[in-house]
């Protein structure tokens, strides 16, 4: 294994996040610190609890998945169409280097940024609500995958994407809707009962519902079927990625 | 000589149907440098990228220094060092970043001598903190050297490494490139500049519509360079060469004003002086005289319009 490329890569990457520290770090934070003013103190001290969780709290996990998924599938599809797009991806591809030890460079340096800022918002979200963390172990697990998974779903749009718009697509029309649908700002059981069925399409239903029972013991949806999804998204884009390589698509001619 | 590269048969189609290589068979020896001449669209830049990894052949094998690029491709390119012939650069990385980066993808650990050396080499070691967008053209296509040889590869790629250079960073190029085939790098240069092959080359390769056309030794290319021809422009029309001319292998053009002798400079003897005598003795006179070179440039065009 060339360990020394995995390190290249993942130095080459992070040391891009601390060039870029504003956009990097402080957005996400100063952005999910809004949603904590907004929801959690000026409309959230009106709210009744949510499945006896003071609506602030009760934010927290879903705002943390929201930056989560927004930030790995961002800094993952840029980390990679980045060379693409200025034609440097070549020394990548002439170089003594596996798919496995290229994927573990980008996707762990992605998902480390994405780690460093939910950690970071997790801290701030302590200023703004009484923090509860029940299994704190299962919930770094929650987080670590989520990281992972979404990360690698990242890579796959950076290397689909042949121009900048496609690389906002997906995180904008799609991540975007599907976890402000998924339950990140409430609990799926405040939808009437078809729209509570709908709503079970939303893999990111899944993600937060298992994040939020170990933060409270509440969810919406069984516990191991929350892993087993979370488990399930990460096979597909583990298989996805494989394809890429195998076929060479976007990549090789 | 023993071949580092070795490639057999290789073709590659893309998927629209155009053929861009055609059973290409070549090899190429450790230790010298090859210059690949071909105009625009000739297959170079396609069969450097084949022989890289950077795009998969349609048919044939290559190896390098006996690695299979497909299946010990870890080994082959360990070999390779390349310098693309686009400025495809990072512009907010540092020189040395750039350089630690490379040297890291090809699997070696940080070497600050080394990379102290490259950067002394390329006359670029004043530069080392300057992020890449501080710096001339001329020295960002220093740095993709610089990067290419980071690794300390046997085989070093340059795609038209001089294109938009000027003439003295160009010569200053030629000089390091020179060093590298002292230190046993195997150098593979395409080029548009004729010059440049003229000036750095062991042995020259055209290649044309995928196909190799000719690979030869320079030596043997300077040899037809040397041909020279002097054109005699006669004042009478003259119908066949006298008997006294015989041995001279001359030729008449087809309106017979002009004749036309083909000799060798690199010899001593030219046979001008004995010509000219001769002439005048079977009394052909002529008006005017010229001599005209045929350049390692005009053998290039003839070869490419054959093919």
């Amino acid at each position: 294994m060339n360990l020394y490329a995995v390190k290249a890569i993942y130095k080459h990457e992070m040391d891009r996040t601390w060039r870029t520290l504003a956009q990097s770090i402080v957005s996400p934070v100063l952005s999910t610190s809004l949603y904590f003013i907004v929801f959690g103190s000026a409309i959230g001290s009106r709210m009744s609890d949510v499945d006896g969780i003071a609506y602030a709290a009760f934010l927290v996990p879903g705002l943390l998945m929201l930056s989560l998924l927004t930030q790995s599938v961002s800094n993952a599809s840029f980390g990679i169409y980045f060379p693409r797009f200025l034609g440097t991806i070549f020394e990548i591809l002439s170089a003594p280097v596996s798919t496995m030890e290229i994927v573990l460079g980008y996707v762990g340096a992605a998902a480390t940024k994405s780690l460093i800022v939910g950690a970071i918002i997790l801290v701030t979200s302590a200023f703004f609500v009484d923090l509860q963390i029940m299994h704190p172990f299962l919930m770094l697990t929650f987080l670590a995958l989520t990281a992972l998974t979404f990360s690698m779903l990242g890579f796959i749009i950076g290397i689909w994407a042949d121009n900048f718009e496609k690389l906002q697509i997906v995180p904008l029309l799609i991540i975007t809707p599907l976890t402000f649908l998924g339950g990140s700002f409430y609990s799926i059981s405040m939808l009437p009962e078809f729209w509570q069925k709908v709503t079970l399409f939303n893999p990111v239903v899944y993600l937060v519902s298992g994040f939020r029972w170990s933060f409270y013991e509440v969810s919406d949806v069984n516990l191991w079927v929350c892993i087993g999804m979370t488990l399930f998204f990460l096979l597909v884009c583990i298989i996805g990625i494989y394809w890429i390589f195998k076929t060479g698509y976007r990549l090789k001619n | 000589m023993s071949a580092i590269i070795s490639i057999k048969n290789l073709s590659k189609t893309y998927e629209g149907g155009f053929q861009a290589l055609k059973d290409i068979n070549l090899d190429i020896n450790k230790g010298e440098i090859i210059a690949l001449l071909g105009p625009n669209g000739a297959g170079k830049t396609t069969l450097i990228s084949a022989i890289c990894g950077i795009i998969t052949p349609t048919e044939g094998t290559i190896t390098v220094g006996g690695h299979d690029i497909q299946k010990d491709y870890r080994a082959a390119r360990s070999m390779i060092g390349l310098v693309p012939q686009e400025m495809l650069i990072e512009t907010f990385e540092s020189v040395t970043g750039v350089m630690e980066f490379s040297r890291g993808l090809f699997g070696k650990g940080k070497d600050s001598e080394h990379v102290e050396k490259v950067l002394k080499s390329l006359s670029l070691w004043d530069k080392r903190n300057n992020k890449l967008m501080t710096l001339s053209g001329g020295m960002k296509r220093r740095v993709l050297i610089g990067k290419a040889l980071a690794h300390e590869p046997d085989i070093l790629f340059l795609d038209e490494p001089t294109a938009g250079v000027d003439v003295e960073l160009r010569k200053e190029m030629w000089n390091t490139i020179r060093e590298l085939r002292e230190a046993g790098v195997t150098v593979i240069l395409t080029t548009h500049y004729i010059e440049e092959a003229e000036e750095m080359a062991d042995r020259i390769g055209v290649i044309d519509h995928g196909e190799i056309i000719l690979v030869e030794d320079k030596k043997s290319l300077m040899q037809k360079m040397g041909e020279k021809n002097l054109k005699l422009h006669l004042k009478e029309k003259l119908n066949s060469i006298p008997e006294s001319l015989a041995n001279y292998n001359l030729q008449i053009n087809a309106d017979g004003l002009e004749l036309l002798y083909s000799y060798d400079v690199q010899q001593e003897d030219t046979g001008i002086t004995a010509l000219l005598d001769h002439i005048e003795e079977a009394g052909i006179q002529y008006r005017d005289l010229e001599t005209k070179q045929s350049s390692l440039e005009e053998i290039f065009v003839n070869l490419v319009k054959k093919s």
